[in-house]
């Protein structure tokens, strides 16, 4: 059967015995950072569209119909009209702080990317530390945008850029403890093993409500930690003009916009490969035929649904709810997302310990 | 409350309060210097028109008036209007913005529109033409006016550029 | 006109203590056109508000006194531009109060008619405005949906979707569409079955429940020092209905409730506007069947000349009383008029309720103050 494993295993086959082992890893490299590439662009364009459609249907209209049939090419006009604006400077601004800022903040997703196992054995790199590499790469975003917030020499910027600065470093605290729960009842940091330990079933069935509940922290913590509604304090719209992107425009504006929607990208594969298995299909303990049927699917498949329904909740949350305020936030997180992370957490210890879990 | 009850108030507080009946409400003239007395004793207890609704400034010509219509909070249909003739030409009264907050803008708004000085009033700039064209100096009668004779709310203002004479 | 140099001094210099001194607006996402506010802050918290008026100022009291008594009703419609049905009856009533002109029934009925749809409409406006203000879209689209057939019936009765024109002096332009009454019930029908979504959506929704609980608190006494009116005044237990108080059209042979709360803060303000829709509908409900038949204008003269004195028109508008007043020198046009408005008393008080709170409060207060720019500036 062709899959994406087949096709790596042939292509490095076939590198290793054209080239000189050295030579066959920097080809490999290169192909890499292409594809990654391609894929940023690629979802880029299907976030925003898929954005914009669930939008449409929350709010009873149509959404983009014009460019292509149903409105599939309008993300790619939107790009290409962003290509062609001018990326203006202002006057006052810390001009090399002020471009570095976007391509930080781009490069922070990149990472993100590597230790993320899109399908049976195909994962760039699977670092024995993966999930600790996870939480401590994710956490330099907020570098980011405290440097495009600084560097703007604008109010609104800055402010957005505290904010942005407050919530993120708070919410961290939440999924990685959400993330640790895992790591407890798996034993292990490496996002391959943990995809193993789901082989007879997902952590959120098997874990019992512990989990379930670090779930939703889960969602809630990366919900903020992206800046999306109801937490999108640090770009509040109606409050800060635009945040810390004020004064952001043409392709270095879309690199932030195409930054968030990487960054949901990533944190609902991450969930998905935590909690909802990766790609390890959906199996129920004794049923065999179905199993059998459930692994037809290609794992890809599997890996990309689960991921995209979490994209769809976090969408759904932004088109429901109001904004939250700013005090409002951290007492959230500090006074009641904490608490219950840390009480969980030992909750979790305690049910890994006896072995409780299925 | 009747409008004998307030006008055998007025007259016991003011003799010389000049009355008139003749439009829908009652009307009140007194002189420019006792009116601040007068709205701080209407706003008291007995009579309780508390509310001030409108107020605002008519240009005769011959004098400014200040016109400022009071109602009770409690019942609105007793309403009086107090007015005071002002000299044209240096036009000034006592705020009444310590007894009405509202009266803090509303009198920001005469003063740009009609030059005429509140004393005692916390702020007295423009609020909706620009800012750097008046500045009052408060608790003294005394003005820095840059826009002297640019009252855009006065019969004799000219703009030939932006008004249209029909 | 503007000085630039002080502008720019204006919003990079630090405030008295060295706060941070914030413009929101000229052009600013939630200030609902071209309002001003020089917001002084201390991190979050505000320490000071200080509107700047007169962006979109037309003088339309100026204009006014050399436009004719027929005349100067279509510049009103441009002052509230959300209720300008309401703003024209209240010029159309003062100019019949000043000639004693006799107003037919039926243009009564059907003026009372359209100042309820017109507030339903204004209200349905603020409520999806205030939502945004908040961060949530949703609601917009679906306080649309109902807005939309109040615009179409509005285009069908004069051909104008916002700036109405419609009521004149002795009663109404033109007779109504021979099928306003079934579009009307369509519409009650519809915003009866509906109405229910979005209040679903915001009412109940725990975060916008905290946004507007207890947020930008305005007391009584506060509203009445400040001539507040309308429904920010009722939020705090001020009864000021002017549709109550002195009845005008055909108010005074309907029913309907005058909608008080007592807890004066954003969210009774969001609660008395949703119950004054529905006491809309219940206004036009009682009407719409029983419209007379018969003129729609009384007889006037062709040149309209008010009596020498001075007259004073309140209505209740959306935002809450308009008040014209008018000082006649017995000519054909006015010598001096004066509009209230009521947003302009009402964003008076926002640096009261304001302070000490968070941006993010600012935009509730200010929403739910629902201050419409040309109305203040005028």
């Amino acid at each position: 059967m062709l899959s994406l494993e087949s096709i790596t295993k042939t292509t490095q086959d076939w590198l290793l015995a054209k080239f000189s082992p050295t030579m066959a890893l920097t080809i490999e490299c290169i192909i890499v950072i292409l594809l990654c590439i391609t894929l940023f662009a690629v979802l880029g364009l299907v976030l925003v569209l898929l954005e914009r459609k669930v939008a449409a249907r929350i709010q009873i209209r149509l959404g983009p119909n014009r460019v292509g049939p149903g409105g599939i090419f309008q993300t790619a006009a939107d790009t290409l009209k962003l290509i062609m604006k001018e990326g203006l400077t202002p006057d006052t601004a810390d001009k090399f702080l002020f471009n570095l800022a976007p391509f930080v903040v781009m490069m922070v997703a990149m990472l993100l990317l590597a230790p993320i196992a899109f399908a049976k054995n195909f994962q760039i790199w699977d670092i024995n530390i993966g999930v600790l590499y996870i939480s401590s790469v994710s956490s330099l975003s907020v570098i980011g945008i405290l440097m495009a917030g600084w560097a703007s020499n604008n109010k609104y910027s800055l402010l957005g850029a505290m904010r942005s600065g407050a919530q993120i470093v708070s919410y961290e605290l939440s999924a990685g403890f959400a993330v640790l729960t895992i790591v407890v009842l798996t034993g292990s940091l490496q996002i391959s093993e943990i995809v193993a330990a789901q082989q007879n079933g997902w952590w959120l069935f098997k874990g019992h409500i512990p989990v379930v509940i670090a779930f939703v922290l889960y969602i809630i913590a990366v919900t903020a930690e992206t800046n999306r509604a109801p937490f999108d304090l640090a770009e509040a719209e109606s409050e800060l003009t635009a945040g810390f992107h004020t004064e952001y425009s043409g392709m270095k504006f879309a690199l932030f916009f195409l930054a968030e929607y990487i960054n949901i990208f990533i944190v609902c594969a991450i969930g998905a490969t935590l909690f909802l298995g990766g790609w390890m299909p959906l199996h129920i303990g004794s049923w065999e035929a179905f199993n059998h049927i459930m692994d037809y699917i290609p794992s890809s498949i599997w890996f990309m649904g689960k991921t995209f329904f979490l994209i769809f909740v976090i969408m759904w949350f932004r088109w429901t709810f109001p904004r939250l305020r700013v005090d409002q936030l951290l007492n959230l997180e500090w006074k009641y997302l904490l608490p219950i992370s840390l009480f969980n957490l030992l909750l979790v210890t305690v049910i890994a310990i006896l072995g409780w879990y299925f | 409350m009747s409008n004998e009850l307030i006008k055998q108030y007025i007259t016991a507080h003011l003799p010389d309060a000049v009355f008139d009946e003749t439009g829908e409400w009652l009307n009140v003239v007194v002189n420019s210097d006792s009116l601040k007395g007068l709205m701080a004793v209407l706003y008291g207890e007995p009579n309780y028109l508390n509310y001030l609704f409108c107020l605002t400034c008519v240009d005769y010509k011959t004098h400014l008036t200040m016109v400022y219509h009071l109602s009770a909070s409690t019942n609105r249909n007793i309403n009086i209007v107090i007015k005071t003739n002002l000299d044209r030409n240096d036009p000034f009264i006592d705020t009444v913005c310590d007894i009405w907050r509202t009266a803090e803008f509303l009198e920001r708004e005469v003063f740009e529109m009609f030059g005429v000085t509140f004393l005692h009033h916390p702020d007295l700039r423009n609020l909706i033409l620009e800012d750097e064209t008046a500045i009052a100096v408060d608790d003294k009668k005394e003005l820095v006016n840059e826009q002297k004779g640019y009252w855009p709310l006065r019969k004799d203002f000219e703009d030939p550029i932006n008004m249209i004479k029909l | 006109m503007y000085n630039q140099t002080d502008i720019i001094k204006d919003t990079t210099d630090l405030g008295p203590d060295g706060e941070l001194v914030v413009n929101m607006g000229p052009q600013h996402p939630a200030t609902h056109g071209v309002l001003h506010l020089v917001v002084t802050l201390n991190g979050e918290t505000i320490k000071k508000i200080e509107p700047h008026l007169g962006y979109i100022h037309r003088s339309i009291e100026k204009m006014c006194e050399s436009l004719t008594y027929r005349q100067f009703i279509y510049v009103t419609s441009r002052m509230d531009y959300l209720s300008s049905h309401i703003n024209n009856t209240a010029c159309a009533l003062l100019v019949e109060k000043g000639m004693q002109i006799e107003v037919p029934e039926r243009a009564k009925v059907v003026r009372t008619i359209l100042n309820e749809l017109t507030r339903i409409a204004s209200h349905e406006l603020w409520i999806g405005a205030m939502a945004m203000d908040l961060g949530a879209f949703t609601p917009f689209f679906y306080a649309f949906r109902e807005r939309e057939m109040i615009t179409d019936i509005m285009e069908d009765t004069c051909g104008a979707r916002l700036t109405m024109n419609y009521i004149v002096p002795g009663g109404l332009m033109y007779d109504i569409h021979p099928e306003f009454q079934t579009k009307v019930k369509a519409f009650i029908k519809q915003f009866k079955e509906k109405v229910t979504e979005y209040e679903d959506l915001v009412t109940g929704n725990i975060i916008f429940q905290s946004r507007t609980k207890g947020v930008g608190v305005l007391t009584a006494a506060d509203a009445i020092s400040y001539g507040c009116s309308g429904p920010v005044a009722r939020a705090s237990g001020v009864s000021c209905d002017i549709r109550k108080i002195a009845p005008y059209d055909a108010y005074d042979r309907v029913e309907f409730d005058e909608v008080i709360e007592t807890a004066g803060d954003s969210f009774a303000r969001y609660i008395v506007r949703v119950k004054e829709m529905n006491q809309s509908i219940r206004i036009i409900e009682q009407l719409i069947d029983n419209i007379p038949e018969g003129e729609f204008v009384g007889k006037t003269k062709n040149v309209l000349k008010l009596n020498k004195g001075e007259f004073y028109q309140r209505v209740e508008t959306a935002r809450g009383e308009l008040g014209v007043y008018i000082v006649s020198e017995g000519g054909t046009t006015p010598h001096r008029i004066k509009f209230r408005s009521p947003g302009f008393s009402n964003l008076s008080v926002l640096d009261h309720i304001a302070k000490n709170s968070k941006i993010g409060d600012l935009m509730a207060t200010m929403g739910t103050l629902d201050l419409v720019i040309p109305d203040i500036d005028r």
